[in-house]
């Protein structure tokens, strides 16, 4: 498992949506881990973690940025909330 | 004349689980629905269902590009169906619920148009009994979320005309649906396979063989299914699989479709699935 922390990022969300995902997969994920490829998510709890995200971080989360891409390991969803809570243009 | 080519919206009858994601989908597609009810609350509900569904099929790629969402109408008033290009009916799985709709549905839509059944596995020609004019009735059985599997099974009963399977054909086209067409028989092909299969499984966890979470385990990593059977009949429901079962065991007799203990006692501890929160698995954050 890698683990690179760039300066400055704490990884906070990483961990909460490590732990969301450890109780609701009743499994051992890591933060690269691609969520659809091992078949631990389905196409239905990918919306579910649209949902959880925006509720849990409130933030919302519409147009480009409502790919799945997003959502495939809990790096790349971390990096999309930074991105939406900087307001970094994203959209 | 041509379904895709009548102006008006589609009718769905029924906001439950189906009627709003067959909703989701011709929405989706571009053409205007009107969703009918008899509650306010269901329809309320819906309308919310809706909205995160389309999002949920913009996500996985499945809308056709470069189409403006239609309009969704909602009503509890059967006369918002007059014009409609296409009525198909979602209501509960019972037999006498979905005749009373069709025979009121019929009343007020042109006699070209098509009546479509979703029926699990109520024959069709049973359902055309009542009907004014019985080769106005056709079988499309989109599965579940029908919004993200572009793959219909439709049903022509013994009395379909032709010019009804030719404008359900036009219809599903336009919703970049593809179809397989198969003779009326109770079931079908999908629910005469499935649903006793789901029965069995939810068996094997009522005898302690294994735990819904590993026989789901068992049938993904070992047999390639999706989600597993259990996650499947979170997601119909369990209230309409015990239903769909209960039609298949009245018409054939066979044991195997006769709903199991588990599925009833779940059914009446309130624990339907993915729609109540709670079925074989736990869903907090759903769809709604
Ligand atoms: N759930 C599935 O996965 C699935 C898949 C394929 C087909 N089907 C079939 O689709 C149909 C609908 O199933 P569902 O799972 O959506 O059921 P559901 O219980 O989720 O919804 C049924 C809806 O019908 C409404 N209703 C009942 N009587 C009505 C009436 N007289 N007029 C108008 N509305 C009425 C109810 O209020 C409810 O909102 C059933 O025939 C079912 O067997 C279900």
């Amino acid at each position: 498992m890698t683990t690179h922390q760039g300066p400055g990022t704490d990884s906070a969300i990483e961990e909460t949506l490590k732990s969301y995902l450890v109780d609701r997969l009743k499994t051992e994920v890591t933060f690269d881990q691609d969520l659809f490829e091992s078949g631990l998510v389905s196409s239905m709890f990918a919306m579910e973690l649209v949902v959880h995200l925006e509720k849990t971080f409130e933030v919302s989360i519409v147009g480009n940025d409502l790919r799945l891409a997003n959502f495939r390991s809990i790096r790349s969803m971390a990096a999309l909330v930074r991105g939406l809570r900087d307001g970094d243009g994203r959209g | 004349m041509a379904a895709d080519c009548r102006p008006g919206p589609v009718a769905v009858l029924g906001a439950g689980v189906m009627g709003t994601a067959i909703a989701t989908t011709v929405l989706g597609s571009g053409l205007p629905v009107v969703l009918l009810d008899v509650g306010q609350a269901e329809l309320d509900r819906a309308e919310r269902t809706i909205e995160t569904q389309l999002r949920h099929a913009r996500m996985m790629d499945a809308l056709p590009s470069g189409r403006t969402p239609g309009r969704l109408v909602t009503t509890t008033s059967l006369s918002a169906l007059a014009g409609a290009r296409a009525v198909v009916e979602a209501v509960v799985e019972h037999q006498a619920t979905k005749v009373g709709v069709l025979v009121d549905a019929a009343g007020v839509i042109d006699a070209d148009t098509p009546l479509i059944s979703n029926t699990s596995g109520i024959p069709i020609d049973a359902l055309a009994d009542s009907l004014p004019r019985p080769q106005q009735l056709i079988g499309t059985h989109f599965m579940n979320p029908a919004y993200l599997i572009d793959l219909v099974e439709v049903i022509r009963g013994p009395r379909t005309d032709e010019a009804t399977v030719t404008a359900v054909t036009e219809l599903l086209a336009a919703l970049n649906r593809r179809a397989v067409v198969v003779r009326d028989s109770p079931g079908f092909v999908t629910s005469r396979l499935l649903h006793p299969m789901l029965n069995d499984a939810a068996r094997l966890v009522d005898e302690d063989v294994a735990t819904a979470q590993d026989v789901d385990r068992l049938m993904v990593g070992c047999l390639g299914h999706r989600t597993g059977p259990l996650r499947t009949a979170d997601l119909i429901g369990l209230d309409n699989l015990v239903d769909s079962l209960a039609a298949l065991y009245e018409r054939t007799g066979e044991q195997r479709y006769r709903p199991c203990e588990q599925l009833l006692a779940k059914v009446r501890d309130g624990d339907l699935g993915r729609k109540s929160g709670r079925g074989f698995h736990d869903y907090r954050e759903t769809l709604s």
